[in-house]
């Protein structure tokens, strides 16, 4: 499955709660959720454990809008408009995280 | 939407006059617009007009008026960095109506 | 002047997720009007309202980060940044396009604590 996610990190629990609950799968990081793909964050080490279980990928355009293209965690693979279509096609059901 | 034309091409503006798209500006424009305006565009008009362009460019913002006056003060000398100087090349206030001509958007706070 | 307020405006919000940052920005740029004495406060995720390197043309939405920057000229320029927000978001003043002064959180309340007027976005 995929989980999207468009919430900051440290504002809301929406990516808390998409981690305790999923066992597995694809995150996509969007608008403000892509803070949580970057290094220095408060819940760096959260998504270091996340990547553990789950691939996470982070939409660049966003990253970029705020100023974080060149921060990204390592492991975490950046994609654009383009990769956000595939995963949604790639995965058989997708979830948002509102 | 409205539309303006000049030299043979469409423009679209608002319905107050102001360019919908800041890209579509040029001095063609901006001279009609001024016409429109009934101002007559003299160098000192463009010296004001390029101004607010350089501005816009570096802030994304129209500057207030106060804002604008100080700063033209400043880069072009206190004889021309007061609203008299100002209020007599664009009576309709260098900031509703040199906007206007410079292809901005009306400034932040202006009624 | 007996008439002139302490205003302070609590921006807590990331740019563009939603639009609170840049109503923030446009009510403070037309406060600049009335002459009163305005703070603005970066809490929480508001600090990445500062931060440098903005580029929109992805996501096809306005830029206003280069604003901030004009707030000098509107006589605005006492920028406030709370450090521990800062810090748990990896960024260091280095990172901000403005000049801010940066307070610990202590520092913070008291400051709050001192104004006639809060406005929160």
């Amino acid at each position: 499955m995929l989980h999207i996610i468009n919430k900051s990190p440290l504002m809301n629990s929406a990516l808390d709660s998409c981690l305790r609950v999923a066992p597995s799968g694809d995150i996509l990081l969007i608008e403000d959720a892509v803070y949580a793909a970057t290094t220095g964050n408060a819940f760096e080490s959260k998504m270091q454990e996340a990547m553990k279980r789950f691939k996470i990928h982070v939409l660049q355009p966003d990253l970029e809008a705020r100023g974080l293209g060149d921060r990204i965690i390592a492991g975490i693979m950046p994609v654009d408009y383009g990769g956000f279509v595939e995963l949604t096609t790639t995965n058989n059901n997708c979830q948002s995280w509102l | 939407m409205s539309t303006i034309e000049v030299a043979g091409k469409t423009y679209e503006t608002d319905e107050e006059g102001y360019l919908v798209n800041l890209s579509d500006w040029n001095k063609d424009v901006a001279e009609y617009i001024a016409k429109t305006e009934n101002v007559e565009m003299t160098e000192q008009h463009w010296e004001v007009i390029n101004f607010l362009r350089e501005y816009f460019e570096e802030y994304q913002i129209a500057p207030a008026v106060r804002v604008l006056t100080k700063a033209i003060g400043k880069k072009l000398g206190a004889d021309k960095g007061n609203s008299e100087y100002l209020y007599g090349l664009f009576p309709y206030g260098p900031g509703k109506q040199a906007c206007k001509i410079a292809g901005l958007p009306k400034p932040t706070g202006c009624v | 002047m007996s008439d002139v307020k302490k205003f302070m405006f609590v921006n807590r919000k990331a740019p563009y997720g939603t639009i609170y940052a840049l109503e923030s920005l446009e009510v403070v740029l037309i406060t600049a009007a009335f002459d009163q004495d305005v703070s603005l406060v970066f809490l929480d995720d508001g600090v990445y309202q500062l931060k440098k390197g903005q580029q929109t043309k992805g996501i096809e939405t306005k830029n206003f980060s280069p604003a901030y920057r004009a707030l000098e000229g509107y006589d605005i320029e006492k920028l406030y940044v709370e450090k521990e927000s800062m810090e748990a978001r990896g960024l260091s003043e280095e990172d901000l396009l403005v000049d801010v002064t940066v307070l610990g959180r202590a520092e913070m309340g008291e400051l709050m604590d001192q104004q006639d007027v809060v406005l929160s976005f």
